[in-house]
């Protein structure tokens, strides 16, 4: 100090206050009566002005689906040489966004990030839907869609097993696993608001399916104790699980020669670029449900913001490894890949793609390093918004460009997509908000018990602030 | 038939209070029910950390075996066929890791869920404590405390003496329906 002497206070060290996870000091009941009010009570209008158009949506997948299957894999835009177009595109955008969901439940479970308690249900939940509207995707591309089976591990005809030395097999592996891993965590986590549900049910109905899929849960400290173990194990497994789906996606294209596919750079910035978008999925999908169900005690400013902050540190690794590509392409001296890249960012097919993705992906979230950015929700969602569009475009610039023009100059084609792609694509989001909806409707959006966990009453070693003396020291 | 007592307690400070004297009092079949994990609660109740690990670790190990038959067999053993100029033989086994991987935590994720229902004795179709309608509240905000009749120490009188002692409200005598 330069002036003046130091109280007795001020030399004190202090804890610094944390901001509450839950807002306004809610009790138990309230936390209870807010959350499973949003499944008992009537849904607003709004619901149904989203639900009817997803339904609508949905129609269109499975029109698409059904013309496919019924007419061949020809009515796709996929030909030479451009044999995956959409459809691994989309595929790997949905499957990317199914990674957020994991990231929260299992990696900020285990570094102890307690604010994950919010907002870890809706983004299971999340996993689960866009996994769903991505496994569709490489089932149907498969042409003859009732041989689908081959996928499995099962010899055909000729006793021919199926290749294990091919990263489209460890692919099949990685998404089932990923799907099952996933529903499990979910619905353990899942089975005390199940019992919270149960013990408010009014009707026989709900009676008995919530009661069925309660498992006859009585909150019993033995059984916590198995629990939060089994809960500690999924988040363990799911957590080399989760890095590991998306490496394996990225082998599909890192394992091939072709030059722009053929990078060690893809498993880590693959996974970097799934979190960013999933977590830019998760905010799309929950400031509007904050709303809508007025959540805003327990998905507070302060959710939003690190979040955000997430999506700024994955976004700035997604940037990173986009230059280092450039970098290589130039610096490994191989002009096949400088091709590649050259074609990409200037004077390909689609360098518009490109710098869409660049601008989406890279640029915009650049906006969070300011707090007052990542504070205002028409902000966060813009961003977000971009970061959905630029994570798709991702996919298509790193897939489409560098198979449309590769090696030979008289084998190169530009690829378009069909209106049945079109279509089929658009389903997929009204499959994935239709699902989303539902799961408001007849589940519990927020994990009720673990945010009752994390509540300052909810340690035994609590004091009532009257008579605990000095709380705010 | 009785089952035991149910009482009620107003916090989990004040549950978690009651359980180490409840402990201390030298019960065995005890329990605490509370609408979420309590930090703590199992040394206050004396309760031995989980073994669902020891299950897992073995369900693990068996997808990682598995894995590596399912390949080495189909692979190896039984159809060798050469793809991409990979070898044939063992020395392949690089290209197994991935599913080897995937088939553990697959194979683990099924042990942690059904070895944890297993341990806790779960699913049920119902239970004596049901029958109480103040113990709805366990899942919404309440804290509770049941006592067995099958408890060595259980006595009529004396453990509920003993409850009102330790600041227990609401104490219930549960009938159990069916003698088991």
């Amino acid at each position: 100090m330069a002036n003046g002497s130091t109280t007795a206070d001020e030399a004190t060290p202090t804890r610094m206050e944390r901001e509450p996870l839950v807002l306004n000091n809610r009790s138990y009941h309230w936390i209870t009566e807010r959350i499973c009010g949003v499944v008992e009570g009537r849904q607003p209008l709004i619901w149904w002005i989203l639900f009817l158009p997803s339904v609508f949506l949905m129609s269109f997948l499975l029109f698409g689906l059904v013309y496919l299957i019924s007419t061949g894999v020809g009515v796709w835009g996929n030909n030479h040489p451009v044999g995956w177009g959409w459809a691994i595109t989309n595929f790997v955008f949905w499957i990317g966004i199914g990674h957020a969901g994991t990231l929260i439940s299992a990696i900020l479970f285990l570094t102890r990030q307690k604010w994950r308690t919010s907002i870890n249900r809706a983004s299971e939940a999340m996993t689960l839907f866009a996994v769903m509207c991505a496994g569709i995707f490489p089932a149907v591309h498969v042409g003859r869609f009732w041989q689908v089976w081959f996928l499995a591990p099962i010899p055909n005809a000729n006793g021919i097993w199926q290749n294990f030395k091919s990263a489209l097999l460890w692919d099949v592996f990685a998404v089932s696993t990923y799907f099952t891993v996933s529903v499990i965590f979910w619905y353990l986590g899942l089975v005390p608001d199940l019992a919270t549900l149960r013990d408010r049910a009014k009707n026989g109905i709900q009676k008995f399916l919530y009661g069925l899929f309660a498992l006859g849960w009585r909150g019993s400290n033995r059984h916590w104790n198995h629990y939060e173990m089994a809960y500690l194990l999924l988040a363990a497994l799911s957590t080399p699980l989760v890095l590991s789906v998306h490496s394996v996606v990225s082998f599909d294209f890192a394992t091939s020669v072709v030059p722009g596919w053929h990078t060690t750079i893809f498993p880590p910035y693959f996974v970097a670029g799934a979190i960013f978008g999933g977590f830019a999925m998760v905010l799309t999908l929950m400031i509007p449900a904050r709303r809508i169900y007025n959540l805003y005690d327990l998905i507070t400013p302060k959710h939003i913001d690190n979040m955000a902050k997430i999506i700024c540190f994955t976004g700035s690794i997604v940037g990173y490894a986009y230059l280092m590509e450039l970098f290589i392409a130039w610096y490994g001296g191989n002009k096949y890949e400088m091709a590649a890249f050259r074609n990409r960012i200037i004077d390909g097919y689609y360098p518009w793609a490109y710098w869409c993705m660049m601008f989406c992906n890279v640029v915009a979230p650049q906006v969070f390093w300011f707090k007052w950015c990542r504070h205002n929700i028409v902000v966060v969602m813009c961003v977000c918004m971009c970061v959905n569009i630029g994570m798709w475009f991702e996919r298509f610039v790193i897939f489409v460009t560098s198979i449309a023009q590769d090696w030979l100059p008289g084998a190169w084609d530009m690829y378009h997509p069909t209106w049945v792609e079109q279509i089929t694509f658009a389903g997929t989001f009204g499959l994935f908000l239709g699902l989303f909806l539902l799961f408001i409707r007849f589940l519990p959006v927020i994990a009720m018990s673990e945010v009752k966990g994390v509540l300052p009453q909810a340690d035994p070693h609590y004091h009532e602030p009257e008579s605990g003396g000095n709380e705010n020291a | 038939m009785i089952y035991g007592y149910l009482c009620e307690f107003s916090s989990a400070t004040s549950l978690y209070q009651a359980a180490e004297k409840v402990r201390d009092a030298g019960f065995r079949r005890w329990d605490v029910h509370s609408p979420f994990p309590i930090h703590g609660m199992n040394e206050a109740m004396g309760v031995k950390r989980s073994i669902l690990p020891w299950f897992v670790f073995f369900g693990g190990a068996t997808g990682t075996l598995t894995a590596f038959t399912l390949q080495y067999f189909t692979q190896v053993a039984l159809y060798p066929t050469i793809v991409q100029a990979k070898p044939t033989n063992i020395y392949t086994i690089p290209a197994f890791f991935p599913v080897m991987f995937e088939l553990t935590i697959l194979f683990s994720a099924f042990t942690t869920l059904f070895g944890c229902l297993a341990l806790m004795g779960l699913p049920r179709l119902n239970h004596p404590l049901f029958t109480s309608q103040n113990f709805k509240k366990f899942s919404d905000d309440g804290f509770f405390i049941s006592v067995e009749r099958r408890d060595e120490k259980f006595d009529k009188e004396k453990t509920r003496a003993f409850l009102e002692e330790i600041g227990a409200t609401n104490i219930e005598l549960i009938e159990d329906e069916d003698p088991s």
